[in-house]
């Protein structure tokens, strides 16, 4: 009954986006008010219906509903709650679900916080966030229903994919939905500006917020995925280039690129058609990531269930979205009128090398990802694009896109002066230039250019501090009043700091591990040692245990550093039960410095073949990623984006505006 | 279709069962020449795994294929010959770093060619910006010049 309600609140769902998406566009084409206001019930009650369809299905995963295919599918009663619970999205269907969901969430608070949107723009933006629920409504409802029933019910389901079974795995798809599906704001805003004909500091400050969220959790998702393959994938490496893992990266570069480039229109009413055209291929790419990811022309995890149908379906709909978003550009875009002028060198021309380097970089993946796909298509010969192209490619057009990172906030409006900018940056250069000679003298005869990877990362966090410094006089005025200057500084200029800051510390953790992890491989039987990096690792055993739904073989042992025992270090070989599928967990000890990693393997009569890694300044990669979530997170409560003072906000607007 | 299903459970399977890669047996003892096979094995494409290298995998291909390259190595080939010799056998999609031919100059040109175009796209809109400020501007009429100054003398 509850899987029937959940299917009947689908259905419903598609007929009121399909409301949403006309009448309040047709309304605001007639300046009638009363059917511009229909788009904010319809976004509410869409809303609520896919959380009741959502729900329902939550409740057959929850309560082992055998008879539900889908449960049947990919659920089984004996695994853990949590795992009941996330393994709704752990599906196709349910997580084309979970998508709509979020696409749903953000068109209720659309209809919920945009008060002060004029009325015209909110109604057409939610017409086109009603479009696009349309389209992927009609996708789950078509080829997609998680609610279809057997019958007679199976006695029990055939288990959740073991890979899906872990915490970070579990609540990285909600993140990355979040952010796939958040930059589709973006992209309402662009084609409701196009259709309106009009771009302002308004617009762009009503846009930066929500490609903020968007941009933050995809963030937080993508550092999830990579995290959990470093220590559940048992050999350490963090970023394959693998296309799945490219195809949530590219919305990432682009939408990151497109926060940049709404600073300018915010600021200097500059760059306008360049932000509409970005805000269109961010979400065109987050489009591309969901076919890639969902049709099955990848094979991965990810690649749930191959099948045409589905894969036909999401290429229809990246068609028609993709390209009628660039007619509607190509039609309207020429009456865009730009505003501010500004000389190369200024705060605007950074932002510009900025997303420069960005689109490229994000045109590289791109091109990485499908260059085997339409060689084989087009030539028929099987080629592969692995980390080494990219390595090749992408790798040495960020390296100057970073360097430059630390300057762009010094740099004035409209005409700036470099060497001023240069100047206050000294003591950042000097604490690099420090980090970098003490590197390589700690790691000589390592990769040369190591210590210059490191010093770059330190650079990125030295230069978003000085920017604060700076800002707030310190060295100037006593340091009480600095400090209160600092305190006084707006949230943005926190945030930006703190995210700069962030991607530094991602990216020293990213070049230590790739220059200088340290691995050992060892056949070893028990009360043997084996050293790695300066530790001793001292094989206890194994000794069989039994989880909730698996089997593992737990390899035990002892860590000591100068003879000191330290720590006891459990690496298991894990089978689960209802699928019989092998995973690793390898022993992870963090220090501050880096991680200890052990894998355990298989035996012969001369022992277990045991891997131990040193991985220096690893988890710095995920800790950056965090801090740069958190920057967003300040940056988002500056006050001009503070929800619930509307008024003060329009005047703002009126003000910034001019 | 179960069939298909249990095919791609086994590709799953291969593709994500952890990197025991490299078994100590097959290490080199001469560590330049086993730096040499690391830095090899890292570019060739384990052909059975999802998107792996020889190097992380530890299908028994990509084993016997890791024992080649070490064998060849050792009987003194070049890097370019142990790399010729594994594309005689298996085919260029076993390179995860494509060479630079003519049916991948595209793929290889495009972040530079890309990266020309925007610096010249953006170089040649601040031009036009830059003459569309230079055109003269044309003098104030009469009616102009009295508003002016009427605003002048009011400010």
């Amino acid at each position: 009954m509850v899987a029937e309600v959940g299917h009947y609140a689908l259905v419903l769902a598609l007929a009121i986006a399909i409301a949403q998406s006309l009448v309040p566009l047709f309304g605001a084409h007639r300046g009638d008010g009363q059917l511009m206001r229909v788009g904010d019930t319809a976004a509410l009650v869409q809303f609520a219906l896919v959380l009741l369809a959502f729900f329902a299905l939550m409740h057959a995963f929850v309560t082992s509903d055998f008879s539900v295919s889908n449960v049947w599918e990919n659920s089984h009663s004996a695994k853990p709650m949590l795992y009941k619970v996330t393994g709704v999205w752990g599906n196709h269907e349910g997580s084309m679900v979970l998508w709509v969901l979020i696409l749903a969430f953000f068109g209720a608070c659309v209809s919920m916080f945009g008060g002060n949107l004029p009325d015209t723009l909110r109604a057409r933006v939610l017409s086109m966030q009603g479009l696009i629920s349309v389209a992927f409504l009609l996708f789950i409802i078509v080829t997609s229903n998680p609610f279809v029933r057997l019958d007679p019910a199976p006695v029990d389901g055939r288990g959740l994919n073991p890979i899906l079974q872990d915490p970070a795995l579990a609540f990285h798809p909600p993140f990355l939905y979040a952010g796939y599906v958040g930059f589709s704001m973006a992209f309402s805003f662009a084609l409701a500006a196009l259709i309106e004909g009009r771009v302002d500091a308004a617009w762009a400050r009503w846009v930066r917020p929500w490609t903020l969220v968007a941009w933050m959790c995809l963030t937080l998702g993508i550092a999830m995925g990579s995290w959990w393959a470093y220590y559940e994938l048992g050999w350490g490496g963090w970023w394959f280039w693998d296309p799945v893992e490219n195809a949530s990266f590219m919305p990432w570069l682009a939408g990151t690129a497109l926060l940049h480039s709404a600073i300018v229109v915010e600021k200097r009413e500059a760059l306008k058609v360049w932000t509409i055209l970005l805000a269109i291929l961010t979400f065109s790419l987050s489009l591309i990531g969901t076919f890639l990811v969902r049709s099955g022309v990848l094979t991965s995890v990810h690649a749930f269930a191959v099948d045409p149908e589905r894969g036909v379906f999401i290429l229809v709909i990246m068609c028609l979205f993709i390209g009628g978003a660039f007619t509607l550009f190509a039609w309207r875009a020429p009456s865009l009128r730009s505003g501010g002028l500004f000389a190369p060198i200024s705060r605007e021309g950074g932002l510009i090398l900025n997303n420069l380097f960005l689109t490229v970089g994000c045109a590289t993946v791109l091109f990485g990802t499908l260059y085997p796909l339409v060689l084989e298509a087009v030539a028929g010969t099987k080629s592969s694009v692995g980390p080494p192209f990219f390595n090749l490619t992408f790798v040495p057009l960020m390296i100057p896109l970073l360097a430059l990172v630390p300057l762009g906030p010094f740099l004035a409006w409209k005409r700036a002066d470099l060497g001023a900018a240069l100047q206050r940056l000294w003591v950042a250069a000097a604490i690099s230039l420090g980090v970098a000679a003490i590197a390589g003298y700690a790691k000589f005869g390592g990769p040369v250019l190591a210590p210059f990877g490191i010093a770059l990362g330190v650079w990125l966090i030295a230069g978003a501090f000085s920017d604060i410094a700076f800002r707030s006089k310190f060295g100037r005025e006593t340091l009480g009043v600095a400090a209160r200057r600092a305190f006084g500084l707006p949230r943005s200029a926190w945030g930006m700091a703190i995210a700069h800051a962030g991607l530094g510390v991602a990216i020293i953790g990213i070049v230590a591990v790739s220059a200088w992890r340290v691995e050992k491989i060892a056949v070893i039987k028990p009360g043997e040692t084996m050293e790695v990096a300066g530790f001793e690792l001292q094989f206890e055993g194994v000794v069989p245990r039994q989880g909730p739904n698996y089997n593992d073989e737990v390899g035990i042992f002892t860590a000591r550093r100068d003879g000191n025992a330290f720590a006891r270090l459990e690496s298991a070989k894990r089978i689960y039960a209802v699928r019989q599928m092998p995973t690793t967990e390898a022993a992870i000890y963090t220090f501050w410095t880096g991680d200890l990693y052990v894998v355990i393997g298989d035996g012969s009569e001369q022992g277990r073949t045991v891997r131990a890694y040193y991985n220096p300044f690893a988890p710095f990669i995920w800790i950056g990623a965090v801090i740069m979530f958190l920057g967003g997170a300040v940056s988002l409560t500056d006050r001009r984006y503070r929800i619930g003072a509307p008024k003060r906000a329009r005047h703002a607007a009126a003000t910034g505006g001019a | 279709m179960k069939r298909l299903l249990g095919c791609l459970g086994l590709v799953l399977l291969l593709a994500m069962t952890p990197g025991l890669a490299v078994e100590l047996d097959e290490v080199l003892s001469d560590t330049v020449l086993e730096n040499r096979a690391r830095e090899l094995s890292a570019e060739l494409r384990c052909l059975v795994c999802q998107n792996q290298s020889i190097d992380d995998s530890d299908a028994p291909l990509a084993r016997d294929l890791r024992i080649l390259v070490r064998k060849r190595l050792t009987e003194g080939d070049t890097d370019a010959e142990v790399i010729d010799f594994i594309v005689a056998r298996y085919g260029e999609f076993v390179l995860l770093k494509p060479p630079f031919a003519p049916h991948t100059w595209a793929l290889w040109l495009a972040m530079p060619a890309l990266l020309l175009a925007g610096g010249l796209a953006i170089f040649i809109a601040h031009w036009r910006r830059q003459g569309a400020l230079k055109v003269p501007l044309e003098p104030l009429s009469g009616d102009e010049q009295s508003k002016l100054e009427r605003l002048l003398k009011d400010g």
